[in-house]
C-alpha cells in the first residue's frame, strides 16, 4: 500500500526511509500540519474521519498515477485519522526522484489530489464551542470544490 | 430487498448511526438516498455527494442487487 492511515503520530523517518534509492538525486516531502485559525474561526482540535476501504484504493490510485506521470523512484502518503491538536501532522506525502524537478511536482500533484479526491473528513472544533465538518456545513463551499475537481481533470485531458 | 448502509462524518451525525441494514424498494442509490433523506433530514443534496457501492464510486444511476453496501460520500477534506 502506497497511501496508509495511521492513529498515532505520522513516523516520518520511517516513510523518509521507504523512499531510499541508489538511484535517487532527491527526495521532497510535504507535511500538512492543525492550524489554529480557518475561515475566521479559532480552531482547538481536529477530528478526521476516513472510509478507509475506499480511501485507500483511490490514495493507493492517485499515487499510481504519479508514479506514472512523473519519473519517480518511490512515492508514499501517510494520513493521520482520530484526534489531533494544534501543530500535530494530519497527512505526509514524500517522493523520491533522479531530479528534484519532477520531485516537487509529484508531490505537489499528490496533496492536491488527495485532497480532493480520497473520502477523508475532518471536523474542526472552534474556540466558541460550535464545530464543523470542512466542506459540509457551508453548502457554498462544495460547487467550488467540484469546480476545483473538473480544474484537475480538464488538466489530465490535456496531457 | 436488503442492503447494508454505512455512514460516515456529517451523514453519521445526521443518521444517527454509523451504520445500518434495511429493507428497501430503492433501486439505485439515488432512490436510496431520496428515501433515507426522508427519514434522516440530511441537510446535503444529491448532488453534492457521492456514492460508493461495494466499497468503489458508483453512478447514481446504477441498479442496485441485494446485500449491496451503500456509503453515502459527503464533500472530502482530507489533508
Amino acid at each position: 500500500m502506497l497511501f496508509r492511515f495511521t492513529e498515532t503520530a505520522i513516523d516520518t523517518d520511517y516513510g523518509r526511509s521507504e523512499l531510499l534509492d541508489s538511484g535517487a538525486g532527491g527526495y521532497v516531502s510535504f507535511e500538512g500540519w492543525v492550524r489554529d485559525y480557518n475561515e475566521g474561526q479559532e480552531v482547538t482540535r481536529l477530528e478526521y474521519e476516513a472510509f478507509q476501504e475506499l480511501a485507500i484504493k483511490e490514495g493507493d490510485r492517485i499515487i499510481e498515477d504519479a508514479l506514472k506521470r512523473f519519473p519517480l523512484k518511490h512515492a508514499l502518503c501517510i494520513h493521520r485519522i482520530g484526534t489531533l491538536a494544534l501543530s500535530d501532522m494530519a497527512v505526509w506525502v514524500g517522493v523520491s526522484s533522479v531530479h528534484r524537478g519532477e520531485a516537487f511536482d509529484a508531490c505537489r500533484f499528490i496533496i492536491d489530489e488527495v485532497k480532493h479526491r480520497v473520502p477523508i473528513w475532518k471536523k474542526e472544533h472552534y474556540r466558541s464551542g460550535d464545530s464543523g465538518w470542512v466542506n459540509c456545513e457551508r453548502c457554498a463551499v462544495a460547487p467550488d470544490h467540484e469546480h476545483a475537481h473538473h480544474e484537475t481533470a480538464a488538466l489530465t485531458l490535456r496531457k | 430487498m436488503h442492503l447494508k448502509i454505512h455512514y460516515y462524518a456529517l451523514m453519521r451525525e445526521q443518521a444517527g448511526r454509523s451504520e445500518e441494514s434495511l429493507e428497501t424498494s430503492a433501486a439505485t442509490p439515488a432512490d436510496l438516498y431520496g428515501e433515507l433523506t426522508a427519514r434522516y433530514g440530511f441537510t446535503l443534496a444529491r448532488e453534492q455527494l457521492k456514492v460508493a457501492v461495494n466499497s468503489e464510486f458508483s453512478d447514481w444511476s446504477r441498479p442496485l442487487t441485494a446485500g449491496d453496501a451503500v456509503v453515502f460520500i459527503p464533500p472530502v477534506a482530507g489533508g
